[in-house]
């Protein structure tokens, strides 16, 4: 049905309403990326065993880990050429995601 | 040449739809929104529970964190070789296209195998679904996650298939885009287990 209703629309409306999506990176820009990954997995594991990293271990293993999993959404899964369409149902999951994990964590943490 | 066309708009320029994007890959983009949540389900009831274990063993007491490095970069570098894959088939190269799609199976298979090696091990340790709070969010949350990658290396040896039947043309690269998405989430779904579950105090 959607197609039909689709149908009715001009390209040049659609256009209009929706941003359309940008061509693609090549393989260089993906090894890029898979190069920068790797460096920042090998910074993520090293920094576990430093000692003097320790007292701000957590929030340095949270930023790679969130820079990690940024740059695999942006360039492997397109979402920085893409539609934003797309990107708003993966960050619409991704909150609702976050906000239940919070009205879970913080009775729990309250609890303790 | 570095970039590609976007293989959406040869499929919205054949076929107009009401949001001038391809359904299968609006869809796709759907069901990865809903896995967010149910991932976030299980990561989130992995870290309420966590230190919450009565008896052992506990965490850091089986965990080899060198082991599951090699096995999370693995997963890591599946992502370029689907990339890749994908690269390939937008310039019109199936060779290329069924090597790096093969690639890709094998090093999700490499993974899968390693976190088979890993429960095992962790069995023979005493850790069991059932011994504690650890045990049973620690399976359930990775055991899941496991499934996705055994899921995803059926569909990328089903496109291998189908491409050495000759039934995926340059035209149809929208197939493996969708299939790559749903890989590269497996992927940043683990690059968070990682943190969250392995490397964190």
């Amino acid at each position: 049905m959607a197609e039909q209703h689709g149908a009715e629309h001009t390209p040049r409306a659609v256009s209009a309403v929706v941003p359309r999506e940008h061509p693609h990176p090549g393989a260089a820009t993906y090894v890029k990326v898979a190069l920068v990954l790797a460096v920042l997995t090998a910074i993520e594991v090293s920094v576990v065993y430093m000692e003097t990293v320790r007292p701000a271990l957590t929030p340095t293993l949270l930023v790679l880990s969130a820079s990690k999993f940024a740059l695999v959404a942006l360039f492997y899964m397109h979402l920085k050429f893409d539609s934003r369409l797309f990107s708003s149902l993966f960050v619409a999951g991704l909150l609702l995601a976050g906000v239940i994990t919070i009205a879970m964590l913080v009775p729990a943490i309250s609890a303790m | 040449m570095e970039h590609a066309l976007a293989p959406g708009h040869g499929a919205v320029a054949a076929h107009p739809t009401s949001t001038g994007l391809d359904h299968r890959k609006l869809l796709m983009w759907t069901f990865l929104g809903s896995d967010c949540l149910f991932f976030g389900s299980l990561i989130m009831t992995y870290m309420i529970y966590r230190g919450k274990s009565v008896t052992g063993p506990h965490p850091h007491e089986i965990f080899n964190i060198p082991y599951t490095s090699v096995s999370a970069f693995v997963l890591l570098m599946s992502s370029l070789t689907m990339v890749l894959a994908l690269a390939a088939i937008q310039r019109g190269d199936q060779r290329g296209l069924r090597v790096w799609l093969l690639a890709t199976a094998l090093l999700g298979s490499v993974f899968v195998g390693g976190q088979y090696f890993e429960f095992t091990t962790f069995v023979q340790h005493g850790l069991t679904p059932q011994v504690n709070l650890f045990g049973t969010t620690f399976y359930t949350l990775t055991g899941f996650h496991g499934a996705h990658v055994t899921v995803g290396i059926i569909i990328l040896l089903s496109l291998f298939l189908t491409s050495l039947l000759g039934r995926l043309p340059p035209s149809e690269s929208l197939t493996v885009e969708i299939a790559g998405l749903y890989w590269h989430f497996v992927d940043v779904v683990w690059i968070v287990i990682f943190t969250l579950v392995y490397l964190l105090p």
